[in-house]
């Protein structure tokens, strides 16, 4: 630790640290606009000039505190500690220059710029610049770009700190954004005049601190001061990205991400963010029953003891499956519901993954996320986390550039990072070539093994194969046996038991058919039986609604307080930010509801009642916000997981074909529609000159 | 004045050959052996005691940076580069040394080199200097066959040279910018610390030094560092070619001893002002960056750096810029605005935004079409552009600027009256609204 004075004030920070994480330690307030904590360091902005003293004494010239480390000043002299001054008079005219520099050529466009309410450059000249113009030239105009669907570009408003430019080469890995000119024409632009080939491009619109980069859909939406802010999940993959979710009135108008270190750093999907206009559209906002081959609306009353006639038949020839955005609630509701009826047809594996049953540790990404930024080798096992979990594939590229060495068995796609592709199918788990010597060596190896590896006839074959494999390069302490869910549902189902009880069938062999009637949570993704009666509790007139024969409208996820469980297994609740559309009503109060009409009342009446059965019955929902990893594998041998069996030797395929269309919320997005033409527009190779 | 034989760079002109026979016969090449047999320390303290010191600007003392390499070579191997983006406008001494004393460079290079057990060295030239270019691989070609370089050469230092050509941007020719160009990279200045020594080319220690800094090494060790510092002022001493441009009746080259007094070097080499000493107007001392100096104050002024920067101006590169008084001053310093204005790399804010603002008052100023307040209001910019940036670019685009204003504010505000008075209005400037 070293010893540094702030503004008089005497603090001891890691050397390490910079000056303006020095200053921010002595709780002194440094403007900024080029630095942020995720990105390298710029220095370029110049807001942050300090006053550095050695020995009593000034230097020269202002130091711009972002770029320069506690250690890198010179020894103390004369007896008297180094000192940063951030007040003074030297400090405010630096300050009051670069923010009257930055402004001169900034258009007064604040009335008309989505940015205002919540830009840096606004907040900071208000603190920090002068009162008026003393520029009496012409501004500066710069030529318009194009940036795809989401980024809507204003570069006449452009300050040059290039953050979005670091981000893009640093953080998603695609060095499409770069400057072109030099001095006062230099442009931030993506040569080509196209949007990010990122999953995360929409990043660079909060890292934006002006209104240069901000959202296309929310163009002119609103401001920020009308809209209500709530803290929520995100579900469009299993990670649980922390969002908060911006509604005006009863409408969301916008997703952001939460700083969360554990899990999403402060980055989300572009699918997390934009599939919220899907939200708006194809809403099932009332229920339906399907007569003489068409749906007709219906009331609660008919839809309800309709449903209960259906299921009052055989309870063994009745099922309930629960789809990928299904809440805990919701299936811990169905699952009592079914095991009240006597019937053990259960399953929350909708895409016929072989996986759970056993131990917790079977089907959880055990070394947690976070564990990626201490790892040094990582196996990729029939996933391509670059569209199973966009914001996870960051974190492995990040390890990667810390010098982690990485090998992919599937799919050998562009993952923004290199990689040993040691082979496409299961077979390749036992021999991994060069790859298993770093794997071997590594202190802190993970292998990460995709819903896609799962989801395969030999999938429990897979699944022992890669956990001997983890058994067999885990260390004291560290478990390297991590599973990818891909559906934001999954972990929160396999830690209930949704799966199949004694003598039950399988989503797949209930999607197979034979049953009389069939209970679907929201599974849109299947093929699904064309015989006996399908109910559907949903959101979205989507696949599983179009086959239904029963619609019970249900709540979206930004609709309902609920909880999820992330990969990781970490319990989180989201929170509702809008109400359900139309009569449509929490999904875990239709269920108790039908529970009434069917005579099999559930024993709850809340949404805290339902909880604290679920905490009573499955005490990990009760550690929220607690991922277990290393410690809760402690015990948990991945060598005994799965079944053995013949692996085939067919290619492992990721379950995501179209990145920006995988539930019924994002197929419903214009916006989600829109990034997928013109990926598929762009698929096709092209020589940049 | 320089005596003839204490020249260091015996063919500034060209009149004889550059070719490696004609360079030994002037005395390069000779007991290079002995200056590397005499260690590296040797070498670094004779620089020190030369008192040296950098010829491509800022004056720094060569042997001290020098001596800022690590000790010793680990993992990463340390490199030199020499500084050959010679833009300034008004210099062209790194030209003739490259054109007509190539070896003395090349010699340099190899002591230097040796002396900061770099076993490579990059000499990174102005986009502009083609003919240059061709000399020093001429050169270092030459040096090669005669293998007073390259692997296994008769000095037994392993050492290879590589000339690489820029692209023509002035702001490659700071220091840290010249690093990034020379990997490939846009020449944009590096955020220091950490400095080239510690992490520099590739991110190993590096050292970058101008042409002349390097070219006179060999001489200096060769004649011994006392008789290098016996030339000149303490603190400022040795030889140093000048570059004089402008309304002098023969503007030229010419190596001189530090210190000597300008209106010497103006009267001696140059032929005098144009119609006479009482015909000057100012003097820009050391290239387009530094501040100007009036007639009066260039009248007793020494050539170097303390003098200099007494006046609140500098040696810089030594350039000397003469201007009668036909100059049209407030015009002169809008074209080196311009200039500046130009070659920002447009990395920090004072700079890039700074510079642009500065030209387009200076613009109007040029024809008068200014108010009196912008004068003020010019030098504040200035000011706040000064100091503020992450390169020296920034304060270069400044001086200029305050120089002006320092000595010919009357001159500024004449033009500004005369104009009202022609054009019968009292207020020019017409409000508009900023966009």
């Amino acid at each position: 630790m070293a010893k540094i004075l702030v503004d008089g004030v005497e603090v001891d920070v890691p050397p390490e640290f910079t000056l303006l994480q020095a200053c921010e330690a002595a709780g002194a307030e440094i403007p900024r606009f080029c630095y942020h904590e995720r990105l390298s360091i710029a220095g370029n902005c110049r807001m942050c000039l300090i006053e550095v003293k050695v020995g009593g004494k000034s230097g020269p010239k202002p130091v711009a505190s972002c770029a320069q480390q506690v250690k890198d000043l010179p020894p103390p002299r004369d007896d008297k500690l180094n000192e940063l001054v951030t007040k003074g008079a030297t400090v405010a005219k630096a300050r009051n220059g670069v923010m009257e520099f930055l402004l001169i050529n900034h258009p007064l466009d604040c009335p008309i710029c989505d940015q205002g309410g919540e830009c840096d450059l606004q907040d900071q000249s208000v603190a920090y610049g002068r009162g008026g113009s003393r520029f009496d030239e012409n501004k500066r105009a710069v030529e318009e770009k194009f940036m795809g669907p989401l980024v809507k570009t204003v570069m006449t408003r452009c300050i040059q700190c290039t953050r979005c430019v670091r981000f893009a080469t640093e953080v998603a890995g695609v060095p499409e954004l770069g400057a072109t000119g030099r001095g006062e024409d230099m442009e931030i632009t993506t040569y080509l005049e196209a949007a990010l080939t990122s999953e995360l491009s929409a990043n660079v619109i909060d890292l934006c601190p002006v209104g240069a980069l901000t959202s296309k859909p929310y163009a002119f939406n609103a401001r920020p001061w009308e809209l209500k802010k709530t803290d929520s999940i995100d579900v469009m993959d299993a990670l649980g990205s922390n969002i908060r979710v911006d509604a005006r009135g009863n409408a969301v108008l916008r997703v952001l991400p939460r700083t969360n270190d554990e899990i999403n750093e402060e980055w989300i999907s572009d699918k997390a963010r934009y599939a919220e206009d899907g939200l708006q559209r194809q809403r099932l906002d009332q229920p339906y029953i399907r007569e003489n081959g068409k749906l007709r609306p219906a009331s609660w009353d008919e839809a309800l003891s309709a449903t209960a006639r259906a299921l009052s038949g055989d309870p063994k020839r009745i099922g309930a499956i629960a789809g990928d955005l299904a809440c805990a609630e919701s299936m811990k509701a169905a699952l009592d519901l079914f095991r009240a009826l006597g019937s053990p047809n259960t399953d929350c594996r909708a895409d016929g993954a072989e996986i759970g049953g056993g131990a917790r540790e079977g089907y959880l990404f055990n070394s947690t996320i976070a564990g990626l930024d201490e790892a040094d080798a990582i196996l990729l096992i029939g996933t391509n986390p670059r569209l199973e979990a966009p914001v996870l594939n960051a974190r492995i590229r990040k390890a990667w550039l810390r010098g982690a060495e990485i090998g992919v068995i599937g799919e050998a796609a562009d993952l923004t990072y290199r990689y040993a592709h040691i082979g496409a199918g299961p077979q390749s788990i036992a021999d991994l070539g060069a790859f298993g010597d770093a794997l071997n060596k590594a202190q802190k190896p993970l292998i990460i093994l995709g819903a896609g590896a799962l989801a395969r006839a030999d999938g429990a074959a897979v699944l022992a194969a890669a956990g001997k494999l983890a058994a067999r390069v885990s260390k004291e302490g560290w478990q390297a046996f991590n599973v990818l869910h891909s559906a934001a549902s999954r972990v929160a189902g396999l830690d209930l038991g949704f799966l199949p009880g004694a003598g039950g069938k399988s989503a797949k062999e209930m999607l197979a058919g034979g049953l009389d009637a069939l209970l679907l949570l929201g599974v849109d993704e299947a093929e699904l039986p064309k015989a006996g009666t399908v109910i559907y509790i949903g959101t979205h007139g989507d696949a599983g609604a179009h086959r239904a024969d029963i619609i019970l409208p249900g709540a979206a996820y930004t609709e309902k307080d609920a909880t999820w469980v992330n990969t990781e297994g970490r319990v989180q609740y989201g929170r509702r930010a809008a109400f359900p559309k139309g009569q449509a009503k929490d999904d875990w109060a239709i269920l108790r509801a039908l529970s009434g009409v069917l005579g099999k009342v559930l024993p709850y009446d809340s949404l805290e009642a339902l909880r604290a059965k679920m905490i009573a019955d499955h005490p990990s929902f009760g550690q929220v916000d607690y991922a277990p990893g290393h410690a809760g594998a402690a015990s948990f041998d991945a060598g005994a997981i799965g079944a053995a069996g013949a692996l085939s030797e067919a290619a492992f395929k990721s379950p995501i074909t179209d990145f920006y269309l995988t539930n019924p919320i994002a197929r419903a997005s214009k916006t989600m529609a829109e990034c997928s033409k013109l990926k598929a527009s762009a698929s096709h190779k092209v020589a940049a000159e | 004045m320089l005596a003839d034989k204490d020249r260091i760079f015996l063919n500034l002109y060209g009149n004889r050959g550059a070719d490696l026979e004609s360079a030994k016969q002037r005395g390069a090449w000779n007991a290079t052996k002995d200056m590397l047999d005499a260690g590296r320390d040797w070498i670094i303290q004779q620089l020190k005691d030369s008192g040296l010191r950098g010829r491509g600007g800022a004056g720094f003392p060569t042997g001290l940076k020098w001596s800022f390499m690590p000790k010793e070579v680990k993992e990463r191997p340390h490199y030199l580069v020499v500084n050959a983006d010679e833009s300034e406008p008004g210099t062209c001494k790194d030209r003739d040394i490259m054109r007509h004393d190539p070896h003395l460079l090349i010699e340099g290079c190899l002591v230097a080199s040796f002396a900061m057990q770099a076993h490579a060295a990059y000499i990174y030239l102005r986009g502009e200097y083609v003919a240059e270019r061709e000399a020093m691989e001429r050169a270092v070609k030459e040096a090669y066959e005669a293998k007073l370089i390259g692997k296994n050469n008769v000095h037994g230092w392993d050492f290879d040279v590589y000339i690489h050509h820029g692209a023509g941007a002035y702001i490659c020719g700071e220091e840290t910018a010249l690093l990034e160009s020379l990997e490939g990279k846009k020449g944009q200045p590096r955020l220091k610390p950490p400095f080239p020594a510690n992490m520099g080319l590739y991110g190993c220690p590096t050292t970058v030094n101008n042409v002349e800094s390097i070219a006179v090494a060999p001489t200096i060790l060769r004649r011994g560092a006392k008789w290098f510092a016996g030339i000149g002022r303490a603190n400022n001493t040795g030889t140093k070619v000048f570059c004089v441009s402008g309304h002098v009746n023969k503007p030229c080259n010419i190596e001189e001893a530090m210190s000597i007094p300008l209106k010497t070097l103006l009267e001696e080499h140059c032929g005098g002002v144009r119609g006479g000493w009482g015909n000057l107007k100012a003097v820009i001392p050391g290239g387009s960056s530094v501040r100007m100096i009036p007639a009066h104050e260039a009248e007793t002024v020494l050539m170097d750096f303390d003098s200099l920067s007494a006046l609140k101006s500098g040696l810089g590169t030594a350039a000397v810029i003469v201007m009668d008084q036909s100059t049209d001053l407030i015009r002169a310093i809008a074209r080196i605005a311009y200039f500046y204005k130009h070659e920002s790399c447009g990395q920090c804010t004072p700079c890039r935004e700074g510079t642009g603002w500065m030209w387009r008052v200076l613009e109007r100023m040029a024809k008068g079409e200014a108010d009196h307040s912008e004068i003020d209001l010019l030098l504040d910019v200035a000011g706040q552009v000064e100091g503020h940036t992450i390169c020296a670019l920034g304060d270069a685009a400044a001086w200029p600027i305050q120089g002006l204003i320092r000595h010919f504010r009357p001159e500024i505000e004449q033009r500004i009256d005369r104009y009202r008075a022609a054009k019968g209005v009292h207020q020019v400037m017409t409000p508009v609204a900023a966009e």
